[in-house]
């Protein structure tokens, strides 16, 4: 019997397996952050060890970075304590850095594509839970927690026992103005936050084929929202052509394809589970709840708890509407946002920047919101630039701001007030996730850029 | 890792029960960038109160934790295990762990040994008549031994083989370092490296 991509890419790194006991799977490139590597390091250092692969590891600062003022010392301390920490570890250890003013600095998750160090077939691990966007390119690719950081940079292995694969096909061609993010949105608002939960999702079927390397890694990224352990998508030419000529490009390109083209799916292989979604009928998609899968097309009303069947989701309803701030009925288009937050992992790539400012280009967004453009990574920034991006979102009356992760989590100064409400391109809306009390609506990049023209929930059909 | 092998030490009542991991070491001390460190956060709430057993001049330098039932419920954090090892514990002594904090101390090393609340109770009274009584954690007889007392415990095999070997998981993966190096010298060369920097 065949076998799925993601047991073909498991099988090829299984250092040692024994009955009854988790595989040693080998790792070929571990990202490092802030966050969650200084009780790694330290864990080293204590037991006296080295990171066993250099090579094979790459570190940047993300999460406490601010985005104005970049090269002034941070002036939180907690915050400049993690950062400078990362800067001693990594010059102790040897571990490559990419730094704040750096041109690879930026969203950990943005920084490995850009590179080229994201290849197809590989195993790639971060401490952070949407390393699943690296699966894009066809690698399998998930978080880890401190520990098991630890572990890989002494070992470069992980034990860690298979997931089991779910297919989620995408059929058929996408409308006008419906992105990436609106299929994984919908996905998500289908089998649920905890859907995936013990799968590596692969995404199949026409309208994923078609999305760019971009749009496929927004999809992978949220992987992790559905509960999966990790989404991948079987690598094409449109995957060898974004890693053509990037600085880690293999040197033998055409060896490389040659394998690379081995990795996809058998036709006769078996999914452990098969989801199914209409491509064609998606729509712009929104979410109105305190976690991703509480969404709904952005045509739709705002609902009532009563819409939902198990009192489980009913209360999970009720207790999101009130933290919203939000009245069942009220049609989605209505409700006023304060800041759109264009940026993350999710959509602060070049591609994202350009669907967006095509949108506001020549316009003004509406005097009652602000909005923060952060570009995922210090190069995505001067590529914007380079292209006037820049002008064109100043000139509209938003924000420039440098990378990192910025308003996607509450960690450093990008942060909602209470109470106020946001259109955002990140991907979690949990309760105080851009900061306590913020009100976070999960949004693609068109989406964003068309609300905040007009003040309210929109798409760009709206205008 | 440091093997444990068996450990004498003097003991430390702690007559509570439901000592929960926010109560071993609350979140705000979770801040902190090292491994090391937390014994100053450890039982926070009680260390102002004088009367408190670590504060007592008898039970300093002890070793051995004896706690009341259900110890280390709550959080996951491996930071609870981390402060008990900080600050100098070798050793927790109670009738019932929680699941998570059991596994998180035989993982990194802190021995957690069950034995019977009436025990338990005999225990805390010899200590606290004698503050100075040693107690031995002995992991190749499986036995606990203070005074005329000697208390077999139960620990599984391999756990028990780990942790005389000094074997934390990282060490575990180590000594299949002949693997690791063997695949390594199969792996392909078409597959990225990080280094040398390439712009
Ligand atoms: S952009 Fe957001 S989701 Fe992505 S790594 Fe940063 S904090 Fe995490």
């Amino acid at each position: 019997m065949g076998k799925t991509l993601a047991e073909k890419i498991w099988a090829e790194h299984i250092v040692r397996s024994a009955e009854g006991e988790p595989d040693l799977l080998y790792i070929d490139l571990h990202l490092i952050h802030e966050v969650t590597s200084p009780q790694a390091f330290d864990g080293l250092r204590l037991a006296g060890r080295k990171v066993r692969r250099t090579d094979l590891t790459i570190a940047t600062e993300d999460h406490n970075v601010p985005t104005l003022d970049i090269l002034k010392p941070i002036a939180d301390p907690v915050s400049k304590l993690q950062v400078d920490t990362l800067r001693n570890n990594c010059k102790e250890f040897g571990v490559r850095l990419h730094s704040l003013g750096d041109a690879d600095q930026g969203v950990v998750h943005v920084v490995g594509p850009q590179l080229g160090v994201t290849q197809p077939g590989m195993t790639i691990v971060c401490g952070d839970s949407h390393t699943s966007t690296h699966g894009a390119f066809g690698a399998i690719a998930f978080g880890i927690g401190t520990s098991e950081v630890e572990h890989v940079l002494a070992t470069q292995t992980l034990s860690s026992r298979r997931p089991k694969t779910m297919a989620i096909n995408v059929n058929g061609k996408l409308k006008p103005g419906v992105t990436s993010k609106d299929i994984i949105l919908a996905i998500i608002a289908k089998i649920g936050t905890g859907g995936g939960q013990g799968y590596i999702i692969e995404y199949r079927g026409e309208a994923i084929r078609n999305l760019s390397m971009e749009g496929r890694m927004t999809v992978c990224n949220m992987s992790i929202e559905a509960g999966a352990r990790a989404g991948l998508i079987a690598p094409d030419e449109k995957t060898f052509e974004y890693i053509k000529g990037k600085p880690h490009a293999p040197e033998d390109f055409d060896a490389a394809v040659t394998y690379w083209k081995t990795l996809f799916t058998d036709s006769d292989a078996t999914f452990d589970a098969e989801v199914e979604i209409d491509g064609e009928s998606l729509e712009p998609f929104v979410t109105w709840g305190t976690n991703p899968g509480q969404g709904l097309p952005l045509s739709a009303k705002v609902p009532s708890p009563s819409d939902f069947a198990s009192e489980q989701d009913q209360i999970a309803a009720k207790n999101a509407l009130e933290y919203m701030g939000l009245t069942p009925g009220t049609p989605l288009k209505n409700v006023k946002i304060d800041t759109v937050f264009l940026g993350s992992c999710t959509n602060g790539r070049i591609e994202d920047l350009r669907a967006a400012a095509d949108i506001v280009k020549g316009k003004k967004i509406a005097t009652t919101l602000r909005m923060l453009v952060v570009p995922g990574s210090e190069r995505v920034r001067q590529q914007a630039m380079s292209e006037g991006l820049d002008t064109i979102f100043i000139d509209a009356g938003a924000e420039w701001r440098n990378a990192g992760c910025s308003m996607c989590l509450g960690m450093n100064p990008d942060q909602l007030a209470v109470g106020e409400r946001s259109a955002s391109t990140s991907n979690r809306n949990f309760e105080g996730r851009q900061g306590k009390g913020g009100r976070t609506h999960l949004v693609s990049p068109q989406v964003a850029a068309a609300t905040a023209l007009r003040g309210t929930l929109s798409s760009p059909a709206d205008l | 890792m440091e093997k444990f092998i068996s450990h004498t030490g003097t003991g430390v009542p702690l007559r509570r029960s439901n000592v929960d991991t926010d109560q071993i070491i609350p979140a705000v001390y979770l801040k902190r960038v090292t491994r090391s460190g937390f014994e100053d956060g450890l039982f926070s709430a009680w260390r102002n109160d004088p009367e408190f057993v670590l504060n007592q001049e008898a039970f300093k330098g002890g070793t051995v934790l004896v706690a009341g039932p259900d110890f280390g419920t709550g959080s996951s954090r491996e930071h609870a295990v981390w402060a008990l090892q900080n600050y100098g514990f070798k050793a927790v002594i109670s009738s019932r762990f929680a699941d998570i904090f059991r596994g998180n101390s035989l993982k990194g090393g802190l021995l957690t040994v069950i034995i019977e609340q009436d025990e338990i109770e005999k225990l805390w009274a010899a200590i606290e008549a004698n503050p100075s009584t040693e107690i031995k954690v002995d992991l190749q007889t499986r036995t606990v031994s203070y005074a005329e007392t000697s208390l077999a415990f139960e620990l599984d095999d391999y756990t028990r083989w780990r942790l005389m070997e000094g074997l934390d998981d990282i060490g575990l993966t180590l000594a299949q370092e002949a693997s690791i190096d063997a695949f390594e010298g199969l792996r392909s060369s078409l597959k990225p490296a990080t280094l040398p920097i390439r712009t």
